[in-house]
Formats: structure tokens, sequence, C-alpha cells
């Protein structure tokens, strides 16, 4: 229950301005900008773009900036933005094999057309802080010219054989930023919600079902990381054109079978996609989204990741954390009758016990 | 070059640069629709190839101008309002007498300017991958 109170506008006013002097740190220092965020915070300025599900880098560099660094409150503040902003129209689904990939690896073929790219990765670094980091003078890149191999889906290559199950057909996807979600939620919806998700939730869910709890045996068949373009039909011209580009991060998981007295053994699909660079958030999206089609899939299920409800209701880090950190406004209200309670419980508890004597 | 291709240079341009090589062909107009900020929903394929579904949004600016009859409709990516009135003075100027101009003084260096960053990241990109050897076993 929750009552108007007030008071309290001139210790706010205080806390705000305190609050400003202390994202500013010390004076003396140069302040931070945009630009030094969106080209050196990358990997932070991309989660918060996925999170808060709008592909802007300034505007998620502005976010992190002013809450200090926090990037749920960041998430937060660019959820509330994007409600301001009118919505223009959807684009065409981009086309994710036509990626300039930056990297591009699979897990399950070493030999496979296009090559294994590495791209600027931390996988073989040997994780030791590096305290020569802010010295100046950057070994030159290297560069190999010549014109670049296409890059095939490699669940493409299996689709050949028949190996792999099809990608199914669909049609208007849901948009949960238009309709409350609703369960059970089918795959599109599924996939918004978990390209939207919290990476922390989605790497301790994915990891759960390594451990054993809804086991889907995945492979990594596909990882790619680059830019794609961005196409969309502009009604007042009656044709599509490219209003933008974006990088994204796509993780195609090949896991164990499934089939039929009828149909043959086949592999099966899991799918990761993020806005920015989250390649973390896309392997776990992917294990994530194979282990809630258990059930289409006739598969045992039981285990958290392949609940639902468990996994879409809990996964988005604004809803969880505005419920979470609301329990430390005031509830004076609430807690008087829980005095007045607990007061009158011990009362007649005493009083029990002087009549038992 | 037609309309599509056009529109599709200017609405990926960096804004600086659009806003810059468009300014000599700030003609006067009437906006028809005054730059708007907003947002699109973009969309993925489950599985790459499979049913659509929407990934996230991204910001956009689009701006309507009328040079002297001539319809300019300019969309960009992003939050740029002179970006977007710039993109539709181009789009009416590159319908009407100063289209090859346009196409040379704006479009083709834009254009220019984003092939070579491409390429030069998928340059880089292609010296991080892997050739592998083979190690001889010694068995024939």
């Amino acid at each position: 229950m929750y009552v108007a109170t007030k008071g309290g506008e001139v210790a706010i006013d205080a806390a705000h301005a305190w609050l400003a002097e202390e994202r500013r740190g010390d004076a003396a220092t140069p302040a931070l900008t945009d630009a030094q965020v969106t080209g050196q915070l990358t990997l932070s300025v991309a989660r918060v773009m996925v999170e808060g599900a709008l592909y802007d880098p300034d505007l998620a560099a502005l976010a992190i900036r002013q809450a200090r660094g926090d990037l749920i409150e960041a998430v937060f503040l660019i959820r509330a933005y994007r409600t301001t902003l009118p919505r223009l129209g959807y684009t065409d689904p981009i086309d994710t094999g036509a990626m300039q990939c930056e990297r591009r690896i699979s897990a399950t073929f070493k030999d496979l057309p296009g090559g294994q790219v590495l791209g600027p990765t931390f996988d073989y670094t040997h994780r030791l802080l590096d305290f020569a980091l802010a010295a100046e003078g950057l070994e030159p890149t290297t560069t190999r010219e010549g014109p670049v191999p296409p890059k095939p889906r490699v669940s493409g290559l299996l689709d050949r054989e028949g190996l792999m199950e099809p990608a199914e057909e669909g049609g208007v996807p849901g948009d949960v930023t238009r309709t409350p979600l609703s369960l059970p939620a089918d795959r599109a919806t599924r996939l918004q919600v978990l390209a939207r998700a919290d990476e922390g939730f989605l790497l301790s869910m994915a990891y759960s079902t390594q451990r054993g709890f809804g086991r889907t045996h995945a492979f990594v068949g596909e990882l790619r990381i680059g830019a794609v373009v961005v196409e969309m039909e502009i009604p007042e011209l009656g044709f599509g054109i490219e209003i933008g580009e974006m990088v994204v991060t796509e993780c195609e998981t090949v896991n164990q079978f499934t089939g039929s007295g009828v149909a043959p053994p086949q592999f099966t699909r899991g799918y990761g996609l993020t806005l920015g660079r989250c390649e973390r958030k896309a392997i776990s999206m992917s294990l994530v989204d194979r282990a809630l089609r258990a059930e289409e899939l006739g598969e045992e299920t039981g285990a958290p990741a392949q609940d639902q409800e468990f996994v879409l209701m809990h996964s988005d880090n604004v809803q969880a954390t505005g419920f979470l950190e609301h329990i430390k406004l005031p509830h004076y209200v609430d807690f008087q009758a829980e005095l007045e309670l607990i007061r009158r419980l011990r009362r007649e508890a005493g009083e029990r016990r002087e009549a038992a004597e | 070059m037609d309309r599509r291709d056009w529109l599709s240079i200017l609405a990926r341009a960096p804004h600086d640069d659009l806003i810059a090589r468009a300014a000599p062909f700030a003609a006067p107009h009437e906006t028809l629709r005054a730059p708007e900020i907003g947002s699109v929903m973009v969309r993925g394929r489950a599985s790459g190839t499979g049913a659509p579904f929407n990934l996230g949004e991204m910001t956009v600016t689009r701006c309507s101008v009328d040079v002297g009859g001539t319809v300019g409709h300019g969309y960009v990516q992003g939050r740029s309002v002179e970006a977007a009135r710039a993109a539709a003075l181009i789009d009416a100027a590159m319908q009407g007498g100063r289209a090859a101009e346009a196409e040379a003084a704006v479009l083709r260096p834009i254009l220019a300017a984003r092939e070579a960053l491409s390429a030069k990241r998928a340059a880089k990109a292609e010296a991080t991958s892997v050739d592998f050897f083979t190690l001889v076993r010694g068995e024939d």
C-alpha cells in the first residue's frame, strides 16, 4: 500500500546536486566525452544498446556517463527515452548471411568456406593485467588485402545434407514493446524477450543447461560479428531503402537430435542475435532459446531454463530492478501494520502464558 | 544511380560529412514535414533464415521538403535534424537540374569514403583469418 508523503524536497535537491558533483569526479581530471565512451568502452555501449533495445551508440554513451557507469541504470535511461520516440515503422529482417564479418568462427568445422576469422578477440589473450596499457604507441594492425571470400552459413552446409532441421517460416511477429508478453509465447516473441534480456541472467541460465539442468548438447556451429545493412520500406516512396547499418552478433548452435518414426534424426537449432558486439550474450541466448524449445521437440522438461515463465518473466533487468529496488522506498504504513501485529501477537502470547501459570 | 541508391547513401552517411557536403545545395524550400526523430523496429530471423522476430529499435530522423514543386524526402540513421533536412534537400536536387553536380559533390564522395572504411576493416579481419597447417604424420 502506498500513501502520498510530503517533505524531503530540500534533501532531494541537495542529493541531486551532490550526485552531479560525484558523477563529475575530481574537477582536475578531464571530463569523459561521449566519443571517448563510444570509442573506448565499446562493449559497455553495446550492452546498454542491446538491453535498452535501442541501437544508438551516442545515446548509450550519454546514458553510461549519466549513470556513473552503472550499466543497468543506463539501460533504464535508454528504455525511458525510447518510450518518447514515435515509431516510424518496422524494417525488413536483416540478412546476417550478408554480414561484413569482423569475426566469424565455427567450433564444428575447421575448414569452412570463408575461413575462421578471429577478429579483435580476447580469446587468446593471457588475461594478465597490462600495466603498459596507458602507454602511447600501438603496434600497427596487420591487414590482408585482396578479395574477401564469401562466408556462407555453417548451418547451410549441414542443410545441404538434410542433417539440420529446417528453419521454420513465420508471419508477422509479436512485439512486446506494443503488446504485453503473454504465456505461452511463440518463438519469435521469446527471441525478442531474450534479445533484450539481462546478459548475466542469460549467462547463468545457459550455464545451468550445460551443468545438466536441461542439457542440450550445444555446439557453436557459427558465431559471427559484423556490420549488416538495415533496409526498410518507405511508405511515401513506395519502395525500400537502406536506412542504416548496425553491428550485430549472431550465434547459431547445432544441438542434439530430434526425429520420429517417419522423420530421420536431424540436428536441432538454437539461435542468438544481439545489437552490437555481445558475444557472451549471443551464445547464452542461443543455448536458452534451444532449452525453451524442449517441449515442442518432445524432450523431457522441468529444468529452470526450459520453463518459459521462469525465464521470460525474470530476464528483464529494468523490470527486475524496478520491483527489487522499490522495497527501499517508504513503506511506513505497511510496516506500521506489521509492528502492530507483532506487538499484539506477543501481548497475547504473554497473556496465555500468565493464564496457564 | 536511381533514387533508391541515393536515398540509401544519404541515410547511412556520417552526419557531419553529409551536412557539410550538402550546404551548397541548400535551396530555398518549404518544409512539408518538419524533421522528426523517431525509431524503427529492426527485425531479424530465427536461425538467420527462418521466421522474423523483433530484435530491437534504432533511431532514425526524417524530414520532407518542397523545393519549387519538387518533393524531397530525407531519412537518416540516428538523431540529426540538420542531416535529415540535408538529405531531403539532396533528394530534391537529385530530381532536378543539379543532379549531376550533387552526385559528384555529395553522393560519390560519401559512398567512396564508406567503401574505403569498409575495405580497411575487411582487410584487418582477413589478416586474422586462421591458416591451418597439417603436421606430417609420417605414415607413408
